[in-house]
């Protein structure tokens, strides 16, 4: 039974009274990448801009769930409401993916204060990042005070979600490898608070002190914010009050100096990841009717990849071929 | 352009019985869906909070404890209380067959049971949101 089609202007109306459904609805849609919502999204842009967005990021292990599920009880008691967006990766393979972040928030389920939304890396069709982004705008449209994006931190896009926000936590775990992994999986420069999570294990200390000795090492930053290092524990709910107010110092520090310099920053790079995916929607178009015969030479040798690909692009430019 | 389908996986009430429904949810997602799973020991409430806000295509609810009775007339009364009514509900696990057609009338699209090869659970998910359609 097709039951008629809601119009993403009218879903974008009703986001502003936060009703649920239509929060969800739009998120697909965002999600999908639907050139019927490009205009309804345009205008939650223009809508937004009041929440606070904190990117919480670090590897497969480090608790970052459970921290979360943790937090966001302490951020509730503050009265705002919160919303989470938990993204995970999709398999390689089938494209499929299992997300399971709810179930380390099983506190939260029944809380009408706080919206939980599980996103694939790959769920995203045309750029993920972009995505994510519009999902942080209409949860703010429809009321959220504090909005958490929580990625795994290993992919390029990921990474870069995570700090496009106005605060990016980096979690990092006892008993994931020394403080040259921490260096290699190059997340840590993002950070603007660095956490310790599982304090209640005997090696969390290790991983402490490495940490702090690290960061001793790095050049100041442009906007003289030192990130600080937290340590806390999930399980015993210790620590928290320690990362609510690290939050709050650089929400402050944020507003008081290089406040205006991250949103011109976090606009630019929210700006040139939509321009990536209108480019690659529209240049694949145009791949998909040329890519048999190009591969055909290519494949012959009768030509190679920069001919090639300088001939499709300037066909989508517009720009003369200069043979 | 379609995205995956999404789909949520739930066990309800005082059911610990996960290994069928860890079963489907690997198969679905090696079928390509997004596939959250709610955990064991979840309400009705729960669940439909859950579901309404991923906006899935599919609720699935796996039942191993003779409870399906009460609980899919509570999850049909929470989605119709939260104004949705294109979401697909299917049921898994072991059921009585009067059972089965009581759920089939009161809007079950399809009650997969024990014998259920797994390519035909995809097949009919897959089958069941085309048929749906765009929302």
């Amino acid at each position: 039974m097709p039951r008629p089609y809601i119009p993403s202007e009218e879903l974008a109306r009703r986001v502003e009274e936060d009703e649920t459904f239509a929060v969800a609805r739009l998120i697909s849609r965002a999600e999908a990448g639907m050139p019927e919502a490009r205009s309804a999204l345009g205008t939650i842009y223009r809508k937004a801009g009041r929440a606070h967005v904190i990117g919480i990021t670090g590897v497969p292990g480090s608790g970052k769930s459970t921290l979360v599920g943790v937090f966001v009880q302490k951020l509730r008691a503050l009265g705002g409401k919160v919303a989470i967006v938990a993204i995970d990766p999709s398999s390689p393979y089938s494209g499929g993916s299992i997300l399971g972040d709810r179930i380390r928030m099983a506190d939260l389920a029944l809380d009408p204060g706080v919206f939980i939304r599980s996103m694939a890396t790959r769920g995203a069709l045309g750029g993920m990042a972009h995505a994510a982004l519009d999902v942080v705008d209409i949860l703010d449209v429809a009321g959220y005070d504090w909005i958490i994006i929580e990625t795994v931190g290993v992919g390029q896009d990921e990474v870069e979600i995570a700090h496009a926000t106005h605060t990016t936590v980096v979690v990092s775990a006892p008993g994931l490898g020394d403080e040259v992994q921490a260096i290699k999986a190059g997340i840590l420069e993002i950070a603007d608070i660095h956490v310790v999570s599982k304090c209640d294990r005997a090696d969390a200390n290790r991983t402490l002190a490495d940490l702090k000795t690290m960061l001793k090492d790095t050049q100041p930053r442009e906007d003289g914010w030192r990130p600080p290092v937290v340590g806390l524990s999930s399980l015993n709910g210790e620590g928290f009050e320690a990362l609510l107010d690290a939050i709050g110092r650089h929400r402050a520090a944020l507003a008081a100096s290089g406040g205006e310099r991250r949103r011109k920053a976090i606009a630019a790079f929210r700006l040139s990841k939509t321009a990536e995916t209108l480019t690659l929607e529209r240049l694949k178009s145009l791949l998909r009717s040329r890519l048999d015969d190009a591969a055909e030479k290519l494949s012959a040798r009768r030509s190679d990849p920069y001919s090639e690909a300088d001939h499709l692009v300037r066909a989508f430019t517009g720009e003369k071929d200069h043979v | 352009m379609a995205l995956p389908i999404r789909v949520l996986l739930a066990k309800v009430g005082l059911d610990g019985h996960d290994r069928g429904v860890k079963v489907v949810a690997r198969t679905l997602r090696d079928a390509g869906m997004d596939v959250v799973y709610s955990g064991l020991h979840r309400t009705p409430e729960e669940v439909v909070n859950a579901a309404v806000q991923e906006d899935v295509d599919v609720l699935g609810v796996s039942l191993l404890s003779g409870v399906q009775m009460t609980v899919f007339p509570k999850i049909f009364a929470l989605l119709k209380e939260k104004g949705v009514d294109d979401m697909i509900v299917v049921a898994g696990g072991v059921m009585p067959d009067e059972d089965v057609a009581e759920l089939k009338k009161m809007g079950v699209a399809e009650i997969m049971l024990q014998d259920t090869p797994p390519q035909a659970i995809v097949d009919r998910l897959t089958r069941l949101v085309e048929e749906r359609g765009a929302r």
